[in-house]
């Protein structure tokens, strides 16, 4: 992060004393509208959560006990400390279902991750190698599912994966199966929804490193002797870890907290988190423990969006 | 760079293009279906969207949706653009490392978390959920996305162009709109889009921060598709993607002329 601010804008010391002063107004104004918007809408929001899953659950609406204002000055914020409620924490550690659905929800999405690089990684190298001129093409056409509704692709697994789907047809009609297989309302099928889903956030990343590299290494590699899969384990494969990392990350964070695809692929015998926060939320209107649910999603999922932001940042750092 | 294009690799591309497509072609062709199940083919039909259009929740559901998503697409770009020039351009001021991390956070941040933390504020705050709450919310997780695409455009831009404009004697505001703007307009477009085409399809964060009467077409998606797969909703969905598939490759066409008009100009004006 230092090294960025160590590459400062050279431009706005090169300008005059007076255009400079202008600048220094609509300067601030460029920096503090959209600051103040994602520091009101993105970081309050959260301190708020963290509040409210430290209140209990009421009868009312807002379903919960007001906790930690300044309403009563300094004394009454001090008193306010003192009735801080951990209970919907406890609570959390006391239910295995809890522990049960983080702990699934981080396998999930860890499998689904490294299921979307084995599929991705043969499509982004395939793109990169294909003749420039279609480049484009094959680039806007993994980009144009994303464009379409999340929610309309999951449901298109639905008809695809039902019992009585196109999939067991098929499989039923070509004699590869004699029994339908059950899929949906699975683990496996949420496998699938997840790998589908987010593809394309694994392939764009893994693309745009493979693109950039320098292909006469492995030319060099192989006539060196070193076969084939030696030159891809030793060269490409090191060569796009950037990108690698990079959609990784991009499929694993909000996988973690994933609710359309194991809602209505995962049916109700399947536990992921996302899906455990909505139901505390919407059926058992349960605000407190909903909150403090989040705020553990939200520490445990700390450390992989700093790598991520710390991935873009070095990103857009080489991209000056 | 010049290779061979293996066949593996065009086998690789095939199967994955195929995996990402075929689900989708074939919700569109059932849409088509005569038959109520969604699975079994029974002829060809347009009933479906037929009754879509008798639908009156569906419609207004619709129109809900399309309003949020203009109106925050457009807030969205213009805080997002100006977020994406802090980023490029300002890289020396208090709380820079803070403004980026909440610039990429949301990027990945799950959707739940996001749509419950907004509700809570607007529950703090004392606004009564409905079209205002969502299009806040709606502003606030597409301008993440809309500054990454102008930022990687601005991150391209070649600086020099500003500098003479203002060596000229161009005030810096007139430069951005004259020079910088004209330049990066096509990723401000592209990331006008894809604000719109986040607010169209949000299903969780609308979930959470909507109210009575601001039901937006996701969530009637929802609903229905909970109560089972019929092919109205395939319909629906159809009608959806080709809206977004005509927009998409209108604007890429549009793109594309830019884009060549550009090279010819370059061309003329270096012979010139």
């Amino acid at each position: 992060m230092t090294d960025i601010a160590a590459t400062a804008a050279p431009s706005t010391e090169t300008a005059t004393l007076p255009a400079r002063l202008a600048t220094g107004f609509v300067n601030r104004l460029v920096i503090i509208v959209p600051y103040l918007w994602l520091l009101f809408f993105f970081l309050v929001p959260f301190i708020i959560v963290f509040k409210i899953s430290l209140s209990q659950t009421a009868i009312s609406m807002p379903p919960y006990t007001p906790v930690l204002g300044f309403k009563d000055g300094v004394s009454g914020f001090f008193a306010g400390v003192r009735d801080l409620n951990f209970d919907n924490y406890t609570w959390l550690t006391q239910d295995a279902l809890y522990f049960n659905a983080y702990v699934t929800s981080l396998v999930i999405a860890g499998i689904s991750t490294i299921l979307t690089l084995i599929v991705g990684y043969p499509i982004a190298y395939g793109m990169a190698r294909a003749p420039a001129t279609i480049r484009p093409t094959l680039l806007m056409l993994v980009i144009l599912p994303f464009w379409t509704s999340f929610l309309i692709r999951v449901y298109a697994w639905i008809g695809i994966l039902k019992p009585e789907g196109l999939l067991n047809q098929v499989l039923l009609a070509t004699g590869l199966i004699s029994q339908p297989l059950v899929i949906l309302n699975t683990y496996t099928a949420i496998f699938i929804g997840i790998v589908y889903s987010y593809l394309p956030f694994m392939v764009l990343p893994l693309y745009s490193s493979l693109e950039k590299m320098d292909y006469s290494l492995i030319e060099a590699a192989q006539d060196l002797g070193c076969p084939p899969t030696g030159a891809f384990w030793k060269i490409t494969f090191p060569l796009s870890l950037p990108g690698v990392v990079a959609g990784c990350l991009l499929v694993f964070i909000p996988a973690v907290g994933e609710f359309v695809i194991p809602d209505l692929l995962g049916g109700s015998q399947t536990l992921m988190i996302g899906k455990t926060l909505w139901n505390e939320f919407f059926s058992n209107r349960d605000w407190p423990v909903s909150s403090a649910v989040a705020v553990i999603l939200l520490l445990v999922l700390t450390i992989p969006i700093m790598f991520f932001q710390q991935a873009q940042a070095k990103a857009q750092e080489q991209g000056r | 760079m010049n290779s061979t294009w293996s066949r593996f690799n065009i086998t690789s591309i095939v199967l994955g293009f195929a995996f990402l497509y075929l689900p989708i072609v074939l919700l569109i062709v059932f849409s088509f279906n005569e038959s109520k199940l969604v699975t079994v083919w029974g002829g060809f039909s347009t009933k479906w969207y037929v009754s879509l259009f008798h639908n009156q929740g569906l419609m207004d559901a619709t129109w809900v949706t399309a309003r949020v998503g203009v109106i925050s697409a457009t807030v969205a770009t213009v805080l997002g653009t100006l977020a994406a020039i802090t980023l490029t351009r300002y890289t020396r001021f208090k709380g820079r490392v803070l403004f980026s991390g909440m610039v990429f956070a949301p990027l990945v941040m799950p959707e739940v978390i996001t749509g419950l933390s907004l509700l809570l504020l607007f529950v703090a705050v004392g606004l009564d959920r409905g079209f205002v709450t969502v299009t806040l919310a709606h502003i606030t997780f597409t301008m993440c996305f809309v500054a990454v695409v102008v930022q990687s455009r601005l991150v391209t831009f070649d600086r020099s162009l500003e500098e003479a404009a203002m060596d000229l004697g161009a005030p810096p505001v007139k430069t951005f709109f004259q020079i910088t703007l004209p330049v990066i307009l096509p990723a401000i477009i592209s990331g006008w889009m894809l604000a719109f085409t986040l607010s169209l399809d949000d299903l969780v964060i609308a979930s959470f921060t909507s109210g009575p009467g601001a039901t937006t077409l996701p969530m009637k998606i929802y609903s229905q598709v909970r109560l089972g797969v019929t092919p109205e909703i395939n319909a629906a969905c159809t009608i959806l993607i080709a809206v977004v598939a005509v927009g998409v490759i209108i604007a890429s066409i549009a793109n594309k002329r830019r884009e060549i008009q550009r090279q010819l100009d370059e061309r003329a004006a270096q012979r010139g």
